[in-house]
């Protein structure tokens, strides 16, 4: 998109060089090395007074301002556009895009911006790319002057308007005037109407627009006054609607964090405290085959997910198979042991990862395709969660197929059930035991890499997700799949709608409380197993 | 003699136990008389260790380089580290082995306020040295320990006048941990803000348990509370580890800092590093040092504390100028006295003036507390922050804040006549409130 504007820029550029006089060049120069003039202050006048003059050449120079990409020469105070590469800066000039000089980081300084400056430049942007042939770059110029309401921008936009093919975005176009009106001193008739408009975007920004209005009086006040109730009644609808995405979202994480130890503890019956670990091991798996791909084939970053899913899983699920034949399997029949032994592993393992790769966070980056958000009516839905919650439920009913339609999911729940029957119809029960401690540790793996995009990837992550994975599959029914799933989103939605009203802490204390009071209700959790699986 | 196998393992243990006691109880005997010992007492695992690991390791650097110009009293100085495992009991612990057993001269240690209130106890009693190098709530003084971390007037208040001056913040969203600095902090902001005129309703206060990775419907929330027509800004007192998935909800909800600013007191170079800074560019910090001030005695410390770790990536923080200013401080302090016998150092510490590292000086006061430059930066996209403002001079540090109706007529003084941590200046008598 940034490189699409860009070239359009570039065009717009060079067809500026060739029509535009000298004499005004040199006027936009003198302009633009006013940039470095002064403070923060002086630099915003010469950024209005830039955007006063209406060229479209001096757009660049605005981007690359509030890219913090401008720098003025020591020697004699001329701008440049400065681009750093190895250890020198390539300076170009900002109105012809002529590279012009090679320096050194000393023989230059740089113009800084702070939030108000970016504020402003958005502003100037946004007047001087209205008329911009890219559809985007129009749309943001006229989400850029919604948010700044500048009332000089409204014959700008008026003329905008007219010439607008695109219905979605000359409504934006007309929804910016009507910002621009009501900070204007235009006629209460028009504010009105203005107010109108604005309505039918609902939206935070519009209350955010409206609601000083309400203390107006007379007719601009009454109409503010009625949009902000009808904009929040709407408003409140959609929060529910929230609330259960929401849910759904941290229901998913949940489950993901969850599913590997519904195998584990579930099935097998070992208290295994070194889950979370599993978790890490998958996060820094992400973490060094995101490395590996930076360093050598950085065209695959937005595939690295799908490339570190199932070395997670391979690596996990080894430490898995390790730890059950190193430990676990002397333990059988002794939780109390197995509590203790894997409460240590869980240690080593932590400290393991600190002395490898350091105490601090790693980052883990996100692909393109996960970043940002779009919108469905006034709800707001982020890839990112998006793509946790498909892939949480692609793992469950992948689980769930493997165990109810795999030979190793036939033998696995057999060896569960009675093992001394299993091992008598000739199967391999420690191998069967090994195996499933390596499954539901490899998952615990993949979910690990899902986790590396929302949590930080250090030594500590597994260990925020134990208690609560934990909590899931006692609530969901110890040894029943589809109860750790209703369970796990269960617990998300709750917790969702407790949030708002009970704050993150105490939300978090009521559904411990409401789980306790749950378990000596059923102590078996949601979906009891059945039978003499129970007893054995 | 005929052994079993497992006599035999029994007995080689224990041959090496003996060996590894004896050889532990004559070291400091060998070495107690022509080195000075320094303790490092910050956790190398658990939850904290994260932060504290690079404290560490800027002490080990700043003993190596006292060393190499020579030592202290002509003695070489030798660190003992010990690791108090981010467990609070623990701290106390291994500040009394610490102090006790290995009898050093003077710790440097902590980062959580109750690990420091766990250790305060000791060093109180066996009357030894703690400097301790992070920003916390203030609301303490006492004789043991020296504060070179920033108290709330030398971080949160600059902050909030400059979101108030430069920005036009009239709506505020106090958003922290539920631990005691994050409330301390949020109460003497309270009061603060409606000292200033901010009516009740236009303060948001929400806190969240530690280590948080949820953020959206809090997220969603602030996005609500700034959409009433004013300026809105969150202060945030996140502790470390929920502050990268903070962030990232932030970026994901497409909250631009020219919008929502955040401010934050517990984010630095390190906790950026391990998030993608491009969406936060212009969400604001509150220290007293950046790594990226330019300064030649900064860029020398980089460049020192880059080679000692042997890795170019290492970032620097405010925690570690700290550090690097309560070293100086007490080598200064020790040079004075001439010994380093608690007391004398105690008493010798008040006054003296060390350059920090971003181009002035810092001097420890009599409230053991230090001069600061309160600096205030925004994130950039290669995880550093620009300074966009700065107090004009050097700002003392408040212990007891004087927006508190509790420890407004606080004041502290540890010099000889007075040598009280909670002087009341109302009713003339030391002992207020607090320790």
């Amino acid at each position: 998109m940034r490189i699409l504007i860009q070239v359009v820029l570039a065009t717009v550029l060079a067809l500026a060089a060739i029509s535009g006089a000298k004499a005004q060049d040199a006027d936009l120069r003198d302009l633009i090395n006013g940039l470095a003039v002064g403070g923060y202050s002086e630099t915003e006048e010469q950024i209005a007074a830039l955007a006063a003059t209406g060229d479209p050449a001096v757009v660049p120079v605005l981007e690359a301002l509030a890219e913090g990409d401008v720098y003025a020469r020591k020697s004699d105070r001329m701008v440049f556009i400065a681009e750093k590469v190895g250890s020198t800066y390539t300076l170009t000039d900002p109105l012809t895009g002529e590279t012009v000089d090679e320096v050194a980081s000393g023989a230059i300084d740089k113009i800084k911006v702070n939030n108000r400056l970016r504020r402003a430049i958005r502003t100037a942007l946004g007047a001087l790319t209205l008329m911009s042939p890219d559809a985007g770059t129009r749309r943001a110029a006229a989400e850029a002057i919604f948010q700044s309401g500048d009332p000089d921008a409204i014959e700008l936009i008026d003329a905008a308007i007219e010439q607008e093919q695109n219905p979605s975005i000359a409504k934006l176009m007309r929804e910016a005037r009507a910002a621009a009106v009501l900070n204007s001193d235009l006629s209460d008739e028009e504010k009105v109407a203005a107010i109108e408009v604005i309505k039918t975007r609902s939206g935070r920004d519009s209350l955010s627009l409206l609601i000083p209005l309400t203390e107006v009086e007379g007719p601009v006040g009454a109409a503010a006054t009625a949009a902000v109730s009808a904009i929040e009644g709407e408003l409140a609808m959609w929060d529910a609607a929230q609330n259960v995405w929401y849910g759904l979202s941290l229901g998913s994480v949940l489950l993901l964090a969850a599913i590997g130890l519904a195998i584990t503890f579930g099935v097998m019956g070992v208290i295994n405290m070194a889950h979370g670990e599993m978790v890490m091991i998958g996060a820094y798996t992400t973490f060094v085959v995101q490395e590996i791909i930076r360093s050598n084939a950085p065209w695959l970053f937005d595939s690295s997910l799908f490339i570190a899913i199932p070395l997670a899983f391979l690596v996990a699920g080894a430490v898995g198979v390790a730890i059950e034949r190193g430990v676990i399997r002397f333990l059988y029949g002794r939780p109390l042991e197995t509590l203790l032994a894997t409460w240590g592993i869980s240690l080593i393992l932590q400290q393991a990862v600190r002395t490898i790769f350091g105490p601090t966070n790693q980052q883990v980056g996100t692909p393109s395709w996960m970043s940002g958000s779009f919108e469905i009516g006034l709800l707001q839905i982020t890839y990112n969660r998006l793509a946790i919650i498909v892939f949480a439920l692609i793992v469950f009913f992948l689980l769930m197929a493997f165990l109810k339609r795999t030979p190793f999911g036939l033998q696995m729940r057999a060896v569960t059930q009675n093992r001394q029957m299993a091992s008598a119809m000739g199967i391999r029960t420690p191998w069967v035991d090994a195996m499933t401690f390596g499954l539901g540790s490899g998952i615990a793996g993949m979910a690990g890499v899902a986790l590396s995009q929302i949590d930080n990837v250090s030594p500590n992550l597994g260990q925020s997700y134990i208690i609560d994975s934990f909590m899931v599959v006692v609530f969901g029914g110890v040894g029943n799949l589809w109860g750790t799933l209703v369970g796990a989103f269960t617990l998300g939605i709750a917790n969702k709608f407790l949030e708002p009203y009970a704050g993150a802490v105490l939300g978090k204390i009521l559904v411990l409380v409401f789980i306790i009071l749950f378990i000596q209700k059923r102590p078996r959790g949601l979906f009891a197993l059945r039978g003499r699986a129970i007893e054995a | 003699m005929v052994m079993d196998r497992g006599m035999v393992r029994r007995t080689v243990l224990a041959a090496t136990l003996g060996a590894g006691v004896a050889l532990g109880n004559m070291m400091p005997a060998a070495a107690q008389d022509d080195t000075i010992k320094v303790g490092i007492l910050h956790s190398l695992s658990g939850t904290m260790a994260i932060s504290e690991t690079t404290l560490k390791d800027v002490m080990l650097m700043l003993i190596e380089e006292q060393n190499k110009k020579g030592g202290l009293l002509g003695k070489q100085l030798e660190a003992v580290v010990v690791d108090p495992a981010s467990d609070w009991p623990l701290f106390a612990e291994k500040a009394r082995e610490l102090i006790s057993q290995d009898k050093v001269a003077v710790v440097f240690g902590c980062w959580t306020s109750v690990s420091r209130k766990s250790v305060l106890p000791v060093f109180e009693e066996l009357n030894s040295l703690l400097f301790y190098p992070v920003q916390y709530e203030g609301e303490e003084s006492q004789r043991n320990i020296f504060y070179t971390g920033a108290a709330p007037n030398q971080q949160a208040i600059p902050a909030v006048d400059y979101l108030m001056d430069a920005e036009g913040v009239e709506r505020w969203v106090l958003a922290g941990t539920d631990y005691v600095y994050p409330r301390t902090t949020n109460k003497i902001l309270e009061a603060y803000l409606k000292a200033k005129g901010v009516a009740e309703e236009d303060i948001m206060i929400n806190y969240t348990p530690f280590g948080h990775s949820d953020w959206q419907t809090i997220v969603s929330d602030i996005k609500a509370f700034g959409s009433a027509g004013k300026k809105t800004a969150v202060v945030s007192t996140i502790n470390g580890d929920a502050n990268v998935p903070f962030y990232k909800e932030l970026g994901n909800q497409g909250i631009k800092a020219e919008d929502i600013p955040v401010v934050a007191f517990s984010v630095g170079e390190e906790e950026l590093a391990g998030i993608d800074t491009g969406p936060l560019v212009g969400h604001l910090a509150a220290w007293n040092y950046f790594q990226s001030v330019e300064d030649p005695a900064n860029e020398e410390f980089i460049a020192t504390w880059k080679e000692f770790t042997g890795n170019p990536d290492r970032v620097t923080n405010d925690p570690m100028e700290a550090h690097v200013i309560g070293f100086n401080m007490w080598v200064k302090a020790v040079e004075k006295a001439g010994t380093t016998d608690p007391d004398a150092v105690i008493d010798a510490m008040i006054g003296v003036t060390v350059p920090n590292l971003t181009g002035g000086y810092s001097a420890m006061m009599p409230n053991h507390h230090i001069t600061k430059p309160v600096l205030i930066g925004e994130i950039q996209d290669d995880g550093q922050f620009e300074v966009v403002w700065e107090t004009p001079g050097l700002v003392p540090g408040d212990e007891w804040s004087d927006y508190l109706p509790d420890s407004k007529d606080l004041i502290s003084d540890w010099r000889a006549p007075m040598s009280c941590g909670n002087f009341n200046v109302a009713t003339g008598k030391c002992g207020g409130k607090g320790t």
